[in-house]
């Protein structure tokens, strides 16, 4: 995983718990074109888990980085690449 | 199809006939259908029960199928149907008795009042962790095409008008409906 990308958009979902991540993020993809990153926020623990499930299910969304912030609180970053439409 | 004598002599642009214009759309939505349809998963949950807990499950998992751009049925029966009902939808509540993990004996919790209570606390507990309420949900459901689906047995059972449920709400569908999704459908859950 490395980190030469440059983020497209970032989404804020901290505090919200699931499915809101994922729902959330999917919606901020359909705004996007191929080859943007949106990089999601959130605090829930089940976001990387789940953001993995939701890349691996679909093959526009890849993942590029998923990185824990310590900021106060645990931020679970999932930066995520959209790629050509299924 | 033969087209060039016994078709209606309608003229339209380029010479092709009413017929022909329609063959040809016929074909480019077959054409369509393929591409799109093996490749889309399916879900169909059946939904029956109308307590607050037992609203969640459906709805989560299909708001994040639709995340997921999967085609997805929820069918509403019996006490399911609450969940999409304009009014009781706000007062769905928890029930005390019978619920082993809430920490109160079923004696007390028969005692009137209860469910109330354990419904507050239910209700402030999804407040303080931001959990998505129902209402949110059947948003997200219904904004990402998620059909929501009410049986038509249970609504005349229950004395529901197809006028009482939510807009956007798909109202007189029955078991044939929902056996022909299900059949249809990669996953399929009775909840």
């Amino acid at each position: 995983m490395g980190t030469d990308y440059a983020i497209t958009e970032t989404l804020d979902v901290k505090g919200e718990s699931c499915p809101m991540p994922v729902v959330k993020a999917k919606k901020a993809f359909d705004g996007l074109v191929e080859g943007d990153v949106l990089e999601v926020l959130a605090t829930d623990p089940g976001a990387f888990p789940d953001f993995e499930a939701w890349a691996n299910r679909i093959e526009a969304v890849e993942i590029l980085d998923q990185i824990e912030r310590q900021n106060g609180e645990t931020v679970y970053v999932n930066v995520v690449r959209k790629g050509a439409d299924e | 199809m033969s087209t060039d004598s016994a078709a209606p002599d309608v003229d339209t642009e380029g010479g092709a006939t009413v017929e022909e214009q329609l063959e040809e759309l016929r074909e480019e939505l077959a054409e369509v259908k393929a591409e799109v349809a093996p490749d889309q998963k399916k879900m169909t949950i059946i939904s029956t029960k109308g307590t607050l807990d037992m609203a969640y499950p459906p709805l989560i998992l299909a708001s994040t199928a639709a995340a997921f751009g999967w085609d997805v049925t929820v069918f509403h029966t019996f006490w399911g149907l609450d969940i999409l009902h304009k009014e009781k939808t706000k007062g769905l509540k928890l029930s005390a008795v019978g619920n082993p993990s809430l920490p109160m004996p079923n004696l007390l919790a028969a005692i009137p009042g209860m469910d109330a209570m354990a419904t507050r606390m239910m209700k402030s507990k999804i407040k303080k962790n931001q959990t998505a309420t129902i209402q949110e949900l059947i948003d997200v459901c219904l904004e990402s095409g998620v059909e929501l689906q009410a049986c038509q047995m249970t609504q005349d059972l229950m004395d529901y008008d197809e006028d009482d449920f939510i807009e956007g709400v798909t109202t007189g569908v029955g078991a044939a409906t929902a056996i022909d999704h299900m059949a249809e459908a990669d996953i399929q859950l009775l909840v």
